[in-house]
């Protein structure tokens, strides 16, 4: 009895302990990319450069936040039998809003981008979240958890382009108005191979221009995860 | 369970909803988007002839502003396939892509006659197949319509780091510079990319390792492209003999 009495009045908005796990969780305990290996696929196409990556990265928190808090905030009215089509319906014209605005705002990154923009659609993270979480939680607390998992996608997307676009291309953010140019054969670099007496040896790694080299990156963040978080590992 | 009925209703209003509030988005970014990709396409065309825009000026330093006033002094012939001007269409409202599809008498074919310091360069669009989808890209032709003066491509869905470095790598396209499309007698020869390097200086260009495909793509698009502007170049030529 008494206990009730004293129960503080819940505000829709609160950000205690619970929530701030449901941001910090899918950082690292529960990452949609190194744990889940969930959204893969643009994992490795679209992290050649970092500001690409970037830009994608937004897009899905953006896609993530708000198809949670649609699908949360319609979750009691969604008929069971339709929930999926439901479901996409809320990502795909989420993902149509993020089209149009980057068409309207920078038209080159939405040409570089096109293709996998649209393929934000069938991220697994995207659904996934949806049919685990929204489905059967309040809207705030849904909203945190679409950003959580988005930054965690986030934020190893934009790892792997930092590794590939520096050791690929020897420049970082290449395309951006920040573009910094580090290492290279030509005097616009920060290090210029052609004159340098100690790095006159480097030459980019192509690989790292390939997809193939994002699924290195990938399982090497996974195996160093992996070995200081060993409540990841499987023992069994 | 829900009713059937309910289903329906549901869905109804729901994608009725979502549509509307699309369309309210779209119609509200429609007009900048199209400039967007105007002004997108324009710098594209622009890099042909980088070496020669005023002030030793790259596209990048360009302004939006700058790019439409460039094409705006441009004279932008558009001819069909017997090398004749057709009156009052620009190039700049020519869709490669589309005249691409239509039979090849049909075509109708751009051309960007840009000026600079008393110099001209004639801009030719040209539009093939790579590896996995369609190629395409602006060759800028010197006075003597011969000469290469820039060149720049771009593709739809060539592989990253292979194919692709048609667009990404400069040095590719920087090749085509100063190479030349026809035989010193006069004979249509175009430039070929080849695999293993170049061998001839003045009609090949090195091939891309790992890009056979693509490369081929562009040598087939070069010389298919370039010679459906033979009649129109055969008549600049003779036009330019008669005045002199």
């Amino acid at each position: 009895m008494a206990e009730t009495a004293v129960k503080e009045k819940e505000s829709v908005f609160q950000f205690g302990k619970k929530e701030r796990k449901l941001l910090t969780d899918p950082l690292n305990d529960n990452n949609p990319i190194t744990v889940q290996v969930l959204g893969i696929c643009s994992a490795l196409a679209v992290t050649s450069l970092v500001y690409p990556s970037l830009v994608m990265a937004i897009a899905v928190i953006f896609v993530t936040a708000f198809s949670s808090l649609f699908t949360s905030l319609l979750r009691n009215y969604i008929p069971k039998s339709v929930r999926m089509i439901v479901q996409l319906v809320i990502i795909a014209s989420l993902v149509t809003v993020v089209e149009l605005t980057l068409k309207y705002l920078n038209y080159p990154v939405y040409k570089q981008l096109s293709v996998y923009i649209g393929l934000i659609i069938t991220n697994c993270i995207v659904m996934g979240r949806l049919e685990a979480f929204s489905m059967a939680n309040k809207p705030w607390r849904s909203f945190l958890d679409g950003v959580g998992n988005g930054l965690g996608y986030g934020v190893i997307l934009v790892a792997v382009g930092v590794v590939r676009e520096l050791f690929g291309k020897g420049s970082l953010f290449a395309g951006s108005p920040i573009e910094l140019k580090i290492i290279g054969p030509t005097a616009d670099y920060l290090v210029n191979t052609t004159d340098s007496m100690l790095f006159g040896w480097y030459a980019n790694n192509n690989l790292m221009v390939l997809p193939a080299s994002a699924m290195f990156i990938i399982g090497i963040m996974i195996w160093i995860q992996r070995s200081y978080n060993t409540k990841l590992v499987d023992v069994s | 369970m829900e009713s059937t009925k309910y289903v329906v209703i549901f869905i109804l209003i729901l994608t009725a909803a979502v549509a509307i509030s699309l369309t309210g988005l779209r119609e509200a970014t429609k007009e900048q988007s199209a400039t967007n990709e105007d002004i997108f396409n324009k710098r594209a065309i622009l890099t042909a002839v980088q070496d020669y825009l005023p002030n030793g000026q790259k596209v990048a330093d360009l302004t939006d502003e700058q790019v439409l006033e460039l094409f705006a002094q441009m004279k932008q012939p558009v001819v069909d396939m017997e090398g004749n001007i057709i009156e009052g269409v620009k190039a700049e409202s020519i869709d490669m892509a589309k005249e691409r599809k239509k039979p090849e008498a049909e075509r109708r074919l751009p051309v960007y006659v840009y000026e600079q310091d008393g110099q001209q360069f004639y801009i030719l669009s040209v539009r093939g197949n790579g590896l996995w989808d369609e190629i395409w890209g602006s060759v800028a032709l010197k006075s003597d319509l011969n000469t290469i003066a820039g060149a720049t491509f771009d593709h739809k869905g060539e592989t990253p780091g292979l194919g692709a470095e048609i667009k990404d790598n400069p040095s590719f396209a920087a090749q085509f510079e100063g190479k030349e499309i026809y035989e010193s007698d006069g004979d249509y020869v175009s430039i070929k990319v080849r695999k293993g390097g170049a061998r001839d200086p003045k009609h090949e260009v090195d091939g891309i390792s790992g890009a056979t495909v693509t490369a081929d793509g562009v040598s087939e698009m070069l010389y298919r492209g370039l010679k459906y502007y033979q009649p129109y170049i055969d008549k600049v030529k003779q036009q330019s003999f008669l005045l002199n």
